[in-house]
């Protein structure tokens, strides 16, 4: 039993940060109907901000968090206003290109300034507890705690404020509601600029947990967090949410029951299994095709 | 339009006759050699171990005027390629190194991943490649016929001796009957060396109650762990490279874990310690020699490697060392610069005195015969524990 409890809260932990970062993928293929490809690398940069205002700024955690969401908020505005932009009525498959490209960029441009791995200081003091034979770190509590107050704050914002009902309604109809006066290009940087910043925050809390980053390390779990999106439905931001803990949950669960070489191998199967009963995920809708 | 192309023309006809012309004058009196090595990519410390020493042990050789073999001096030309960590990578920069550059012999990749298709490619063409630091039984053995690859041969022991070694290890010197082993399915070298460890292990009377895997790339091994823990072990074995332990160290303390932990030569780079801070503190692994309880040739690569770069040279910069002092000695006994002629005096080097103990090699195996030490992590510093032999 506690065996399964500590696993319960490895797979909350997983899953926190798998639904984070999902949920940069889900809002922008929300808004733009386009997957952005790079949005793991910019959750490796948010990372290496961590990693920057830790150890050059020698800042606390908390002004640490906000540098990187912000850092990397602006750089997804950026990254979406050069390089998506010019290409909103291209084919989405040059989109899609074009962003495993920009992926492609932030890896280098990292890998020129931090060519090893490199070491996150502790920010936090971490503390375990042994409650009933389960160790619960505080680390663990802060980055589930945190992620579930950010994901409460997003689903806020997209529900009850003006700025959210402007990204829904420009996801309903990129056409008819830029007539009703609603600044298109501003809703489309708000979406990515929290989308991103959301991407960051998990960067951060990463790297506090795997304090050995890479430029590499978005790549592997961005392409996990997007099966997670896609899981929960595309475009869906609970589906999201609650597509990133069945992936960590199935994973950890395969391995703890299960020789771990088949982790991997069980935990997609499931999921394919999946889709093919849900084809649009757990809470997406089929979308009818406009002609 | 027509002026670019006349332009371009010129410039094609200038590289062509320049590079005709330092070709042909430089032919004559140069030995080509290259190495490929893991400058970028996911264990970087190690390519650039790889390529400070291979420097050195160049500028060594040129700026005592050369190397002699047969009678006449030769420079040595270095072109080393970075494989970029990838395995696709390591094949065709051996590709490039031998159809274009022309060497006469290729040193490296380090890793064992790297290491098995660049010496596919070295044994198609017939030009000897020595890795360094490769320690997987397959860098040197033909996968399909079983039989010793004739043109590959290497300058560190092999997984199987190092699996038994830190078997005997734990069994003996640490008195643990029951281990546990993480390690990475992905990798050859990390899967190799866990699986030669389990068969020794057990064959000496230990038990391995938990056998967990990871791939590359992997950085929560929470769930793992966890079961680690609930299996009960008394030392957990890491066969994993140093980019990784760190992570899985941590994360065991964070479980609560506090059993011994040992590793293989992969963790002998001093960015472990870097990434590790005093999680590691104490933990003992495997490795090619000990920079505290030198030889006098160790000693003398060691003044003048931190003479050189500031800092105390890893076990993959001794291992490059040795291999170019391995190439040095079969050109001199081979008495001319030929690949071929190269390779039957390497294959017979009955004894060649390295920065990391004695070697020989015998007809048949590109394997030395060599001893490997037990380093233990004592503050900031690798310290030499026990020697074993082979």
């Amino acid at each position: 039993m506690t065996y399964l409890l500590q696993q319960v809260l490895n797979a909350l932990q997983l899953g926190s940060i798998y639904a984070l970062i999902a949920l940069g993928y889900t809002m922008v293929y929300g808004i733009l109907t386009m997957i952005n490809f790079a949005h793991g690398d910019l959750f490796m940069v948010g990372a290496f901000f961590c990693f920057l205002a830790a150890t050059f700024l020698h800042l606390p955690f908390v002004p640490t968090l906000l540098i990187a969401m912000i850092g990397v908020a602006l750089l997804g505005v950026l990254i979406e206003r050069f390089a998506y932009k010019p290409l909103r009525q291209a084919p989405r498959v040059s989109a899609i290109i074009t962003a495993l490209g920009v992926g492609i960029f932030l890896e280098n441009f990292t890998l020129v300034f931090a060519p090893y791995p490199q070491h996150v200081p502790t920010l936090i003091k971490n503390t375990t507890w042994v409650v009933g034979g389960v160790s619960i770190s505080s680390l663990q509590l802060i980055i589930i705690a945190l992620s579930l107050v950010l994901m409460a704050f997003l689903d806020f914002i997209v529900r009850k404020t003006m700025v959210g009902m402007a990204m829904r309604a420009i996801s309903w109809d990129k056409a008819i509601v830029p007539l009703m006066g609603i600044p298109l290009n501003l809703v489309i940087s708000a979406t990515f600029a929290l989308g991103t910043s959301l991407g960051g925050a998990a960067g951060v809390m990463y790297a506090l947990a795997f304090p050995v980053i890479d430029p590499y390390m978005g790549i592997l779990i961005g392409w996990k967090a997007f099966i997670a999106a896609v899981v929960g439905g595309i475009g869906n931001i609970r589906g999201a949410m609650i597509g990133g803990f069945i992936l960590g949950g199935v994973e950890i669960l395969v391995a703890a029951f299960l020789p771990s070489t088949y982790r991997d191998f069980v935990a997609f199967t499931l999921l394919l299994v999946l889709l093919i009963f849900r084809p649009y995920g757990i809470l997406g809708k089929p979308r009818p095709q406009k002609v | 339009m027509k002026k670019a192309a006349w332009f371009l023309g010129l410039i094609l006809i200038f590289s062509i006759l320049l590079s005709a012309c330092t070709g042909g004058a430089g032919q004559a009196k140069t030995i080509k050699v290259g190495v490929i090595a893991e400058l970028t990519g996911d264990i970087p410390a190690v390519g650039a171990s790889c390529k400070n020493a291979a420097e050195m042990a160049v500028q060594q050789i040129n700026d005592a005027g050369g190397l002699d073999v047969g009678g006449t001096k030769y420079m040595v030309e270095l072109y080393i390629e970075d494989n970029a960590g990838k395995a696709d990578q390591s094949a065709s920069s051996a590709q490039k190194l031998i159809t274009q550059q022309n060497v006469v012999a290729i040193i490296g990749p380090n890793a064992s991943r790297y290491a098995i298709p660049a010496s596919e490619i070295a044994e198609s063409s017939k030009v000897v490649l020595i890795s360094p630091w490769s320690t997987n039984p397959k860098t040197t053995l033909n996968a399909n016929t079983n039989e010793s690859k004739k043109y590959v041969f290497r300058a560190a022991f092999i997984d199987p001796f190092q699996g038994r070694v830190v078997a005997k290890f734990a069994l003996d010197n640490l008195n643990a009957k029951k281990a546990a082993v993480l390690y990475d399915v992905a990798s050859e070298y990390n899967k190799g060396i866990a699986e030669f460890f389990k068969s020794t292990y057990e064959e000496n009377g230990g038990t391995v109650v938990a056998f967990e895997t990871y791939t590359t790339g992997d950085k929560d091994f929470s769930a793992q762990l966890t079961k680690i823990k609930e299996a009960g072990p008394e030392v957990i074995f890491l066969p994993n490279y140093y980019s990784e332990v760190p992570l899985q160290i941590q994360q065991a303390h964070r479980l609560g874990i506090d059993v011994p932990f040992l590793g293989s030569d992969s963790w002998g780079s001093t960015e472990l310690i870097t990434l590790c801070g005093s999680d590691c503190e104490g933990y003992y692994f495997s490795t090619h020699y000990a920079a505290d309880a030198a030889t006098p040739e160790a000693t003398k690569f060691i003044e003048a490697y931190k003479a050189k770069y500031g800092n105390t040279p890893d076990d993959v910069a001794a291992l490059t060392f040795d291999s170019f002092g391995l190439l040095w000695q079969a050109l001199q006994t081979a008495g001319k610069v030929d690949r071929e002629a190269v390779r039957d005096a390497l294959a017979k080097i009955s004894k060649y005195e390295g920065v990391t103990g004695n070697m020989s090699f015998t007809e048949g195996s590109g394997d030395p015969i060599k001893s490997a030490v037990i380093l233990q992590i004592k503050g900031d510093k690798f310290v030499w524990f026990a020697n074993a032999n082979p």
